[in-house]
């Protein structure tokens, strides 16, 4: 039955979303990190997702992350010269975390993590009904 | 005689395979709805369906990959079970609304077509069991 590769392709994007998910949480936790001695302060991660064909059918394909990487937006540097870790020249390099972004990116994987969790069951619901076929 | 016990089963079971097939590339499409550069993808039913009406006999031989019968008394396989849905042509959705990463899922149009489908097919299950039983209650002659 080919509806039982539905579960794997919805698990794939089920568990890339969750992947997302949890890169937006490590980019909020430090959203306010400031650099350390090393003056390297924390960069946002993004995942890239890409798709991955599954099962013999070629119009069945998941999803899976590709990579992950680091964003070149320069770091946020505040005038503070009496925080302890600011440099030289009196700044602090802050994360280049933008908070905005990461709470958009946050609720377009929750949704689409829940669309994956509905087709699931939908397909679940449709292959026990199949099951009860002719009784 | 026997055969018409279930002539019309088989078409029933032509549409539930194109409806389960349908149903997979429909989440293909909603799995891959924040990928980059991902094109969804959908195919004509009604075409499908006529096209398994009208060609059975090449159904049956089930694309002839297992068992290439190149004499007219070779026993033939029965159609595989991916038969009807191997053969529809997949195409690609038009594009409602362009998106930067170049993804051309349309999320309302996806799960509206994924309900749609599942209910068809679930009624598709229920003609399947009616006629069950009006065969069942034809054969007992209760």
């Amino acid at each position: 039955m080919s509806m039982f590769t539905i579960f794997g392709v919805s698990g794939s994007a089920i568990s890339a979303q969750a992947q997302r998910l949890n890169t937006v949480a490590s980019n909020l936790a430090n959203a306010d990190a400031v650099a350390g001695p090393d003056g390297q302060a924390y960069k946002a991660r993004q995942v890239l997702f890409q798709t991955v064909p599954m099962g013999n059918n070629p119009a069945s394909v998941g999803v899976k992350v590709n990579d992950i990487v680091e964003s070149d937006v320069p770091n946020r540097r505040v005038f503070n010269p009496q925080h302890p870790s600011a440099d030289a020249e009196g700044y602090v390099t802050h994360s280049n975390v933008n908070p905005v972004e990461e709470m958009v990116s946050m609720i377009s994987a929750s949704r689409s993590y829940q669309n994956n969790v509905e087709v699931m069951n939908t397909a679940k619901s449709l292959l026990l009904k199949t099951l009860q076929m002719g009784q | 005689m026997i055969e018409q016990l279930t002539q019309r089963m088989e078409f029933f079971s032509n549409v539930l395979q194109l409806r389960a097939h349908r149903q997979q590339v429909i989440a293909s499409n909603i799995a891959n709805a924040d990928t980059p550069g991902y094109t969804a993808r959908d195919f004509d039913f009604k075409s499908a369906i006529q096209d398994a009406v009208r060609n059975p006999a090449e159904l049956r031989a089930g694309g002839a990959s297992v068992l290439a019968g190149g004499d007219a008394r070779h026993m033939r396989t029965v159609s595989s079970v991916s038969g009807v849905a191997e053969r529809t042509r997949v195409g690609y959705t038009v594009q409602t609304q362009p998106s930067l990463d170049g993804n051309s899922v349309d999320m309302d149009q996806q799960r509206a077509n994924f309900m749609d489908n599942a209910i068809q097919y679930e009624s598709t299950l229920r003609f399947i069991n009616g006629h069950v039983r009006t065969m069942l209650s034809a054969i007992q002659g209760q």
